[in-house]
């Protein structure tokens, strides 16, 4: 099933989504990466902007510096989410984020907080960032230069995606279906 | 050093087209497999799988038409030139190293790329895309050869970190070496973009068997067999099982995990087995120009 939803979530949206459906974003989401998040939980300094019912993608943007100090996108992409799992509790229970884009999944305690706060993970297509540059409109504000290019992004979206529920806020979670299938099949030809 | 046309400038100059071309244009062989892949998902009734595929073949249209990076990753550099022995003459290659990398940080600060070369402890970006052992640079000369060809890879992290060697014992034979790559896919799972080309090094010394692996996963074009048919078999057995796995283009499911599996070979010693796993994402990113003695320059795709 298909869902067209505005961003930031709202929590009964999230709620509807299940593994497998489809997922196209209109609004604002917000980019960040290891450094932004080293920030955030081991340096303990709070975001500067409100992240309640927010999108994270997780992404470095290749972007070029206008004269006026904006910068102009040049090429999004998603990087892999399983190096970052350790902050999306926290994400999710002391900000509020309910959705995290990436690639690659989550390891264990982040579909865990997925259920236990009803979040859900959405997968994008890795590698597939001619496409997503055109689906972030504008990079609408920045914060934390001084970490170029893992700051803090602000990007306005317009049917971003589809992106694929691949952990949902009940305990869903697509890549652990294929890898426990993966294994049952790996045993069953004989090594 | 012979006289005639100054090379240099012309290796330099092609170094850095070659890195910016290879971010832009997906090569052929890749493309078709890359086709056939989406195929087969829309056969199997894969809905997930057929969408993933589909979203790729259409992000490589939109970076041809919008003359934009396929993907965000501009890797990092790693370039393999075949020098002929003959235009070699006419070369100070002392130099050659330092005009790939003056080509690649060109690349870099004119496109501009994304620089991902940091230290390995302060973790401080150099900028350039250059640095202490950076870009790769590899040479191999071809005797009698008239031709420089310089090959370019933009190596991606997603993959690159799904890198593994084991040195496994002579006893534990093809069984072993089977076993570990087909662990190897597994372990690596959605992480390296797939679906993926495996590059698997086997024999030699550790650092061989991890060398072998890189060339196979990132220069080979897919399609290319080994010589030796025993390796060739292998490549076919092992493509054939990963797929079985299911693990499917970006780890969602589906029967398209891996596009090729490429081995090279080494002899070894007679107490070492070693294999290497390599990973190459969906992109198959590489590109090729051959330069001859005039100076001209022949992009292949």
């Amino acid at each position: 099933m298909h869902h067209d939803l505005a961003a930031p979530l709202a929590q009964d949206a999230v709620a509807r989504l299940r593994v497998r459906d489809t997922v196209s974003l209109t609004g604002r989401i917000f980019g960040i990466r290891d450094a932004t998040q080293i920030r955030i939980f081991d340096e303990g300094v709070p975001p500067p902007v409100d992240l309640t019912g927010a999108v994270c993608l997780h992404t470095a943007p290749g972007v070029r510096r206008r004269p006026d100090g904006s910068y102009e996108k040049l090429s999004i992409g998603t990087t892999t989410s399983t190096r970052m799992d350790r902050f999306v509790p926290g994400l999710l229970d002391r900000y509020g984020v309910r959705a995290v884009v990436g690639k690659g999944g989550l390891l264990a305690p982040g579909v865990a907080a997925m259920r236990e706060h009803g979040g859900v993970y959405l997968a994008i297509t890795g590698g597939a960032a001619a496409l997503e540059t055109l689906q972030i409109e504008e990079i609408e504000q920045v914060w934390w230069e001084d970490l170029m290019p893992e700051c803090l992004w602000q990007f306005r979206v317009r049917a971003f995606g589809p992106l694929i529920v691949a952990v949902d806020a009940h305990g869903g979670n697509l890549y652990a279906d294929v890898t426990v299938r993966a294994r049952e099949r790996l045993s069953g030809m004989g090594f | 050093m012979r006289r005639g046309v100054d090379l240099h400038p012309i290796i330099e100059q092609t170094a850095r087209d070659l890195y910016i071309r290879a971010l832009k244009t997906i090569p052929d062989d890749v493309r078709r497999a890359l086709a056939r892949g989406l195929d087969a998902e829309v056969r199997a009734g894969e809905e997930t799988a057929r969408q993933v595929m589909f979203t790729i073949v259409e992000n490589i249209q939109v970076a041809e038409t919008e003359d934009t990076l396929v993907c965000q990753d501009t890797g990092l550099p790693v370039y393999k030139l075949r020098i002929g022995s003959r235009i070699a003459q006419s070369l100070d290659l002392s130099q050659v190293v330092a005009s790939v990398r003056r080509g690649a940080e060109r690349a870099t600060a004119e496109y501009p790329l994304r620089s991902n070369t940091v230290h390995p402890l302060t973790r401080r970006n150099t900028g350039t895309n250059s640095g202490e052992g950076m870009p790769v640079v590899k040479l191999e000369f071809v005797p009698g050869g008239e031709t420089i060809e310089i090959n370019m890879a933009p190596k991606g992290s997603g993959s690159e970190n799904m890198s593994f060697l084991r040195m496994l014992n002579p006893s534990e034979g093809l069984a072993g070496i089977k076993r570990f790559v087909l662990e190897c896919v597994l372990e690596s799972g959605a992480r390296p973009c797939p679906p993926v080309i495996v590059g698997v090094g086997l024999g030699g010394t550790s650092d061989v068997a991890m060398t072998l692996a890189k060339e196979a996963g990132s220069f080979r074009r897919i399609g290319s067999v080994n010589a030796d048919p025993a390796v060739a078999e292998l490549e076919r057995w092992l493509l054939q099982r990963i797929n079985e796995l299911g693990i499917g283009p970006q780890g969602l499911g589906g029967v398209t995990t891996a596009l090729a599996v490429h081995i090279e070979w080494a002899h070894t010693h007679i107490s070492h087995n070693p294999v290497a796993v390599n990973m190459q994402c969906w992109r198959g990113e590489r590109a090729t120009a051959v330069i001859d003695a005039a100076g001209s320059v022949r992009y292949a795709s």
